[in-house]
């Protein structure tokens, strides 16, 4: 790969990365902005016009905070735990085509960080790494609470991360590639994937809100009966990055959603219009953050509106009903697809 | 520029291999472990088996070095306990005699092989034998009896795991 | 679907994103740990078990359905593996492949089918 064009892609990369914790950033006002909403009450609205400066305010109170490492804690570990779990979440953004390309000089430039034959796998493999975040905090930590915490979060991650797996092979049978660019291609050249394949897209959501420890799975972190969970001993701002990566995880979650079942940056009838290459491009990565605006919405929106699930319902839920329902769908496409072959052949 | 960074990964691979095991605290081990895999993953990766080298990451690094963390866990191995163990003369000679075989028959293994007959023939090489169709079509065509073969491996997995679990059932379960 | 030409030099620029990464996390840390008081006494770096005095330390042991939990998750990871080489070339493959995979999740349900009514993963 030349320098210029490893300099563009590194350009997209930065500026996806910024937006991404712009993004995450703001959600954390969204969050209880959305919360007031739904409770019929205003949120945060001190520090600035309609609370807007908030979130730079918590930033700051966390930097601000004593960092202090219990006694019995592992030093080291302490650390890296939260650093791993931020690790993972800010890396999982780089396969998402967040446009289709730029044609600037004749050069196409993909709005892509990396391109690469396995997209969505790499996905998979840092959702994957994350559980280590979680685990090496509570182990690190050196409490009883913290390490329970930390074994039942991982043990829900892990278990819902095979549903999300099984789920999302139905939309390779349709795409036939692991390209996330082809994926959306392939919608844009037939129907969105949520009209194709509705069970996988409400597997995929439900298995999304447990890997991004939400409610109604976030016991991990629930505040009655375990004291934290995982993060029971974290302050300032090792606490501030367990909360954050969390934000990012939804962002990225929401764009991964979008991009497998809604489309991506696909604008239906856009290239009807016959605009200008740039113009549509734009266009469409308008549309795609307008999708993940609207999907991080909806996780805030379950939030708030249902209770949370009991630990062993949590763990039917992954294993004795989204596995098989999954698999269930993943042989309902492959006879639909072999059907549809064979009678428009 | 591949040599280069072949030698940074092949540096960085031995090096966290050899912390593995020189590693005090099991938990560093297991995290010096993760960085094998990763940087064994950067090697598949140069030779362009993209599809190896993630799944490298997500079977290896992802679930099999989960399991070791909860049994790490489960034991809570504390560094002191390594210390604790008397070092039995006996047990040291016998690692050193097997290792020492070990490595003789590594080597004699290395020296009789020829290289120079070992490199294909320059026939046209496929670049993209490692990418996940082109995989896919030899596992499902010529592969096919080993990946049937490999479901009942993990069958019998399956039944060894319950059994080892379910002889627990007596004791009351702390949590 | 065009047959790209895929390199290994395609991932490049997730360097980019790594230092990226890497470099913001480093940031709040040094600058988090770098800013703040420092005030240690005794009790405040004790464990936190809400205000009840802690006994030994957390090397309890847990009951062993998480294992199990975790060793399910390696087989069905390895399961779901297989299945994505085989889903990217679905249509290639055709009947014969189908029936193929079916055959090999037969197996593995049935397994699992063992595992559920073993009863191991009650209690969850």
């Amino acid at each position: 790969m030349e320098l210029t064009s490893l300099i563009v892609r590194g350009l997209v990369i930065f500026t996806v990365f910024a937006v991404t914790l712009l993004i995450a950033t703001y959600s954390t006002l969204a969050e209880r902005k959305i919360a007031g909403f739904l409770q019929d009450r205003l949120g945060p609205d001190r520090a600035g016009p309609f609370g807007i400066l908030q979130p730079l305010a918590d930033a700051v109170k966390l930097f601000f905070k004593e960092e202090f490492i219990p006694s019995h804690a592992n030093k080291w570990l302490f650390i890296v735990g939260p650093s791993l779990a931020m690790l993972t979440a800010l890396m999982s953004s780089a396969v998402i085509p967040f446009g289709n390309e730029f044609s600037i000089d004749g050069q196409l430039i993909p709005v892509q960080g990396i391109t690469v034959n396995i997209g969505l796998l790499y996905i998979f493999g840092v959702v994957s790494l994350g559980v280590y975040g979680l685990m090496i905090g509570g182990w690190a930590s050196n409490n009883k609470f913290s390490l329970l915490g930390a074994i039942r979060a991982a043990s829900q991650n892990i278990s819902y991360e095979l549903a999300m797996g099984m789920s999302i092979i139905a939309v390779l049978m349709l795409a036939g590639s692991l390209d996330l660019r082809q994926i959306v291609i392939d919608q844009q050249d037939n129907v969105w994937n949520v009209v194709r394949q509705p069970l996988g897209c409400v597997i995929f959501i439900t298995c999304a809100f447990a890997e991004c420890n939400r409610t109604p799975f976030d016991l991990p972190e629930c505040e009655q009966e375990l004291v934290g969970g995982y993060h029971t001993e974290y302050g300032s701002m090792k606490l501030g990055l367990y909360l954050f990566s969390e934000y990012i995880n939804m962002f990225v979650s929401s764009a991964v959603i979008a991009t497998l079942y809604f489309g991506g940056y696909d604008v239906p009838y856009l290239s009807t219009l016959g605009l200008d290459k740039n113009i549509e491009t734009i266009i469409g990565i308008v549309a795609l953050f307008g999708k993940i605006f609207f999907f991080i919405f909806f996780f805030m929106w379950v939030r708030w509106t249902l209770p949370r699930f009991r630990y062993d319902q949590l763990m039917n839920l992954g294993w004795k009903s989204l596995i098989p329902l999954a698999i269930l769908n993943l042989i309902l496409t492959g006879g639909g697809i072999l059907a549809w072959e064979h009678f428009t052949k | 520029m591949a040599d280069k960074l072949f030698y940074f990964l092949a540096f960085v691979t031995v090096l966290s291999a050899l912390m593995v095991v020189f590693s005090k605290n099991p938990v560093h081990s297991v995290l010096y472990l993760i960085l094998t895999f990763f940087s064994i993953s950067g090697q598949y990766v140069i030779l362009n088996a993209q599809f190896l080298a993630v799944v490298n990451i997500i079977v290896y690094a992802g679930a099999i070095m989960v399991l070791f963390l909860f049994v790490i866990m489960f034991l809570n191995m504390r560094t002191a306990a390594e210390d604790a163990r008397k070092r039995n003369a006996l047990i040291q000679l016998a690692g050193v005699i097997s290792s020492g075989l070990l490595l003789t028959i590594v080597i004699s293994a290395l020296v009789r092989v020829d290289m120079a007959a070992h490199i294909a023939p320059a026939k046209a090489l496929n670049t993209q034998v490692g990418m996940v169709e082109n995989l896919g079509i030899e596992l499902f065509t010529n592969f096919l009896v080993p990946f049937e073969l490999a479901s009942v491996l993990f069958i019998a997995a399956m039944v060894g795991a319950v059994l080892l679990a379910k002889r627990e059932e007596g004791e009351r379960n702390a949590f | 679907m065009e047959s790209t030409t895929y390199l290994p030099s395609d991932y490049l620029p997730i360097i980019v994103q790594f230092a990226a990464a890497i470099g913001f996390v480093i940031f709040s840390m040094v600058l988090s740990h770098a800013i703040g008081p420092k005030r240690h006494s005794k009790v405040k770096d004790a464990q936190w078990e809400s205000g009840i005095a802690s006994v030994g330390d957390a090397r309890t042991p847990v009951s062993i359905k998480y294992f199990l939990i975790a060793i399910l998750f390696v087989l069905f990871d390895v399961e779901v593996i297989f299945m994505y080489p085989w889903a990217v070339n679905f249509r290639q493959l055709g009947m014969v492949g189908f029936i193929e995979m079916v055959l090999f999740m037969s197996t593995l349900l049935a397994g699992f089918y063992y595992v559920i009514k073993k009863g191991v993963l009650n209690w969850e």
